[in-house]
């Protein structure tokens, strides 16, 4: 009988049934469980039509001609739209800078962008017309890499960039430049008595959630737009979709509909304009759904990178100094790509304390596809290049690698290179000890006494391509840093309306906020909050919408933090209500009324020491309390642009994994035996959930050290595998055991103590197979993902 | 062409269907039955997976025209469908699958078509929610179809067998570690109740 569950270590124990420290299960579990959960693609609206986009087939060109006469004419066909049907003056948008075309024109820019679309009354149909559409292309050299891009002679991808990083770049084909300078490298070099240098590559990653972006625009009477769409962040979608239409904000009324999951690929637009200008055409609602062929073109992907490291150690096996240079290509739209860039430089160093760096990091212009958001965000690249420096600097001095690490690992109090101090915990060397200190899984797994071996436990699993042959196994470690929240003096706020009210007898909490679930919990997380604050068992969490202030996106391991933080802090305020409402009613009836600290436990309100005084029903009885109040973590600030010191950072996350795998070195195959991992948490508010997202973070990791990379044509940037034939993401056969130790050192600066947890699992991830990988072969592999051919020489 | 097939135990009939149309989007926007989904259209990540007279299929490559007068059941129906299966029997142990005439004896019950209340959930049902299986849930229907086909034909699987049966499903959120941990879940409560 198979063991159920994987082994935790997490604290349980809570004061309210229901509340925070508990694994209260998900409020839209039964929905999804049975098929009635309304995911975007599953929107339906009487007399609704379908939209298409067409997309250009080339990475860069200038539209000559455009000629719709023939997909207009089509049976069934409502409206086609291109660039000189836009409404207003406004024809870009885009998160830091304005520069992507809701439809293309004069130029396109990468393979797959928007030129025209379609509605019409079948999916179908409106494919078929939009394959009608005439475009004459004059196709243009394409820009790939650095050199090309900053060759004299390079075409700008965009000419006349008048955005505010352009002073602080060496090329217009930068999309934005982030030095970091700290003491001084050159003379500390001099102290290292071994120095070692490493050129990495980082392939294109993409988030491949599994609900391809869709939604639903309606059209409404008074000439504004009904919006249901699958997204990170409502307010952020409204203030891009808003100017484009030449409608005011209050007019178009957006509402979260199901997300199937997200990793940052929700953070920019994809349908959301593209459907309202559909409806507001056609005075009908109008879905779009991409397949899965869109979808790779819908949304940014990782940015591939270059690395170029260099790092010396005394004997001792202490760092000296660091310098590197990180190229993230950015693709053919800015997107999210300046705060990538402060990213990738501010925590290039890595969980170590190394006080002599010399780091640049920029992200280019290209045609390749445009990169932005993804779980990670910047520091997954950087990662993956200074872990493989640590166990080159522990080979070359003869240190065990997690000795190595742990004798550079930084804790409370140690100072980053943007010279901010780490002011919470910071336990890297006690992640490393938990992942080292594990048992390790038996050797040869596929053998069980006197049996054949099982092929489905070896490399190439069920293809039965060895026995055991050939196979060795690695081990190998890594640990990453990653901020959490948005940094660089962005203001990261969050909204929460909270109502308290009696409903059918029983004390009821309402909660309202704009935060984006797109699958990570955060609605249960709200529901255990308010339980706590409040001391009801009934808690509401209702729908996503305009209608509430904003919630910041669901990104960057913010949510629960920051809107999570909201959710507490209305809960506060209303308790404050409630007791007020409590006094005024029943306060002549006992002193600690006045005097006491009070609680609301259990429906009741009891003083600190256990007395109860009132049930909440009672105080509640004919009133209620209604708070909307925006909450704010510790502001941050801009880091210099050119020394890159600044308190950029509100919040840091750790994680550690140990990898072990196997690999056939005559077939080139790599199996992952076993992902353990250790993360500190601050506080896990549903341990169930937080095991989740560690696992779930450790397999996109595993998926880009073995597998996921979009491949992009280096003579024309097309996109040559954009479908999940081509794009391999991790299945159950690819993924192994993965046992998650959950250490719970609270940050004081935030609630409860938490630490965002969703990203820092996928950065270590990579690097720890990588490690194995290299542990097993011997070979240096210094890109990632490894394909057979790096591990068969062929 | 018209479409006659019974779906979740209910004979239902589809009009004005262009042939090239797959059972998925018959399901989804034709039955109003979204519960299967539409990931990939290309048979490789299993979230649209549903029986069709007993056998896991991916519906996206499954045209409209191939299901006339035969039995499909989607996620909507699954928790009826492993209810009669095991007030009928079914099959406890060994690898049997369901038979055509096992198929056609199976009906659906009513429910609240909004809230799913009313209807228990299917023992792999509840353990996905138990488990922490559930995360964005796109995945989840597919996964529900082709786990609890395993269970049934084999209900003491080991993990190598679950990771084989579930090896055409992809779940981008959970790692897979808690689908397992729920169909691990889901066959010990059903040894449990035999």
């Amino acid at each position: 009988m198979a063991t159920i569950g994987t082994p935790t270590n997490i604290s349980q124990g809570s004061r309210t049934k229901g509340g925070i420290g508990e694994s209260t299960l998900r409020p839209d579990g039964i929905l999804k469980v049975t098929g009635e959960f309304a995911y975007s693609s599953d929107m339906w609206h009487e007399d609704m039509l379908w939209g298409h986009t067409l997309r250009s087939t080339v990475a860069h060109a200038e539209i000559k001609s455009i000629d719709v006469s023939e997909a207009l004419a089509t049976s069934g066909v409502y409206a086609v739209l291109t660039y000189d049907d836009l409404p207003t003056e406004v024809k870009n948008y885009g998160l830091e800078i304005q520069d992507t075309p809701v439809l293309a024109h004069g130029k396109v820019r990468h393979h797959g962008e928007p030129v025209a679309l379609v509605a019409a009354d079948h999916p179908e149909t409106a494919r078929r017309a939009a394959a009608k559409i005439k475009i004459e292309y004059v196709e243009l050299p394409v820009i790939t890499d650095e050199a090309s891009a900053t060759a004299p002679d390079a075409i700008l991808v965009h000419e006349g960039r008048d955005d505010h990083h352009i002073g602080h770049v060496p090329h217009p084909n930068i999309v934005h430049r982030q030095p970091i300078v700290r003491g001084n490298a050159d003379e500390a070099a001099e102290r290292a008595d071994v120095i070692v240098k490493g050129e990495y590559t980082f392939g294109m990653q993409d988030q491949a959630f599994l609900g391809p972006e869709s939604g639903l625009a309606v059209p409404s009477e008074d000439g504004g737009v009904e919006l249901y769409v699958a997204t990170q962040w409502l307010h952020s979608d409204l203030r891009q979709i808003a100017p484009v239409l030449g409608l005011p904000e209050e007019k178009i009324r957006m509402t979260l509909s199901g997300v199937g999951g997200a990793f940052g690929g929700r953070e920019d637009l994809s349908m959301q304009i593209h459907a309202c200008l559909l409806a507001l055409r056609t005075g009908k609602p109008v879905k779009i759904v991409y397949n899965r062929f869109e979808s790779f073109f819908g949304h940014v992907h990782r940015h591939p990178a270059k690395l170029y490291y260099e790092h010396g150690a005394t004997k001792d096996g202490k760092l000296t100094h660091m310098k590197c240079r990180i190229v993230l290509d950015g693709g053919a739209y800015a997107s999210a790509s300046p705060a990538v860039v402060g990213n990738a430089s501010s925590l290039s160093v890595g969980p170590y304390v190394v006080d002599d760096v010399d780091i640049e990091a920029i992200a280019l212009y290209s045609n390749n596809p445009p990169c932005g958001a993804m779980r990670g965000f910047g520091a997954v690249q950087a990662c993956f290049a200074y872990e493989a420096q640590m166990d080159k600097l522990a080979a070359k001095l003869g240190m065990d690698p997690v000795e190595f690490r742990r004798l550079n690992a930084m804790e409370q109090g140690s100072i980053m290179p943007t010279g901010q101090p780490v002011d919470s915990p910071a336990p890297v060397a006690e992640l490393l000890r938990r992942v080292k200190a594990r048992p390790l899984p038996p050797e040869q797994q596929w053998l069980s006494a006197g049996q054949e071996a099982d092929v489905r436990a070896l490399p190439g699993g069920l293809s039965n391509t060895t026995h055991g042959e050939g196979v060795v196994r690695g081990v190998g470690y890594a640990v990453g840093i990653k901020n959490v929240g948005f940094s660089e003096g962005f203001d990261d706020y969050s909204t929460a309306r909270v109502r308290m009210e009696v409903v059918g007898g029983e004390p009821v909490a309402t909660v309202h906020t704009a935060m984006a679930e797109v699958g990570q919990g955060g609605v249960t997380v709200h529901a255990q909050i308010a339980r706590t604050e409040l001391g009801v068992a009934q808690v509401t969490i209702q729908p996503a919408d305009t209608q509430v202030g904003s919630a910041g996106s669901t990104s960057a391991s913010r949510q629960t933090y920051v809107t999570g933080g909201a959710v507490k802090h209305t809960c506060e305020n209303v308790r404050e209500k409630v007791l007020e409402i409590g006094r005024r009613k029943f306060g002549s009836y006992h002193p600690a009324w006045a005097t006491a600290e009070l609680l609301l436990e259990g429906g009741k309100v009891v003083t600190d020491g256990g007395e109860v005084l009132a049930d909440l029903v009672d105080v509640l009885e004919g009133e209620s309390v209604d708070v909307e109040l925006e909450w704010r973590h510790r502001p941050t600030e801009a880091f210099d642009l050119r020394t890159g010191q600044g308190n950029g950072h509100v919040q840091y996350s750790f994680a550690a994994h140990r990898a072990v795998v196997e690999v056939d070195t005559e077939l080139g195959l790599v199996k992952v035996i076993e992902l353990a991992v250790a993360q500190d948490v601050g506080k896990a508010l549903n341990p169930l959930s937080v095991v989740g997202q560690i696992q779930g973070g450790t397999t996109q990791g595993l998926g880009v050290a073995v597998m996921e990379e979009i491949i992009v044509d280096p003579k024309t940037a097309k996109v040559r595998n954009p479908s999940f034939t081509d794009y391999l993401i991790p299945t159950i056969l690819d993924t192994p055991t993965i046992p998650v130790d959950v250490l719970e050192l609270a940050d004081d600066h935030a609630p409860y103590g938490l630490r965002g947890i969703g990203e820092a699992p996928t950065l270590s991830s990579t690097p720890a197979v990588l490690a194995a990988i290299r542990n097993a072969t011997g070979l240096e592999l210094n890109r990632t993902p490894v394909r057979p051919e790096h591990l068969t020489g062929t | 062409m018209r479409v006659n097939f019974t779906v979740n135990g209910r004979q239902q009939e589809a009009d004005d269907v262009w042939e090239g149309e797959s059972l998925l989007y018959v399901l989804r926007e034709r039955m109003g039955l979204p519960g299967s989904k539409n990931a990939c259209e290309q048979g490789e990540c299993g979230s649209c997976t549903v029986r069709l007279d007993g056998v896991p299929v991916c519906s996206c490559l499954v045209a409209a025209g191939q299901v006339e007068g035969r039995e499909v059941v989607t996620v909507e129906g699954l928790a009826d469908f492993a209810r009669q299966r095991a007030e009928h029997g079914g099959c406890a142990t060994g690898a049997c699958g369901t038979t055509l005439d096992q198929a056609k004896r199976w009906e659906a019950r009513p429910s609240d078509s909004q809230t799913g209340e009313g209807s228990a959930l299917s023992p792999i049902q509840q353990a996905f929610i138990d488990a922490g299986a559930v995360q964005c849930g796109f995945c989840t229907p597919g996964l529900l179809v082709a786990a609890d086909e395993l269970l049934e034909r084999n209900a003491e699987p080991s993990d190598a067998d679950i990771r084989e049966a579930l090896s055409g499903n992809l779940c981008r959120c959970t790692g897979y570690e808690k689908i397992l941990d729920a169909v691990r879940l889901a066959a010990a409560r059903q040894e449990e109740a035999v």
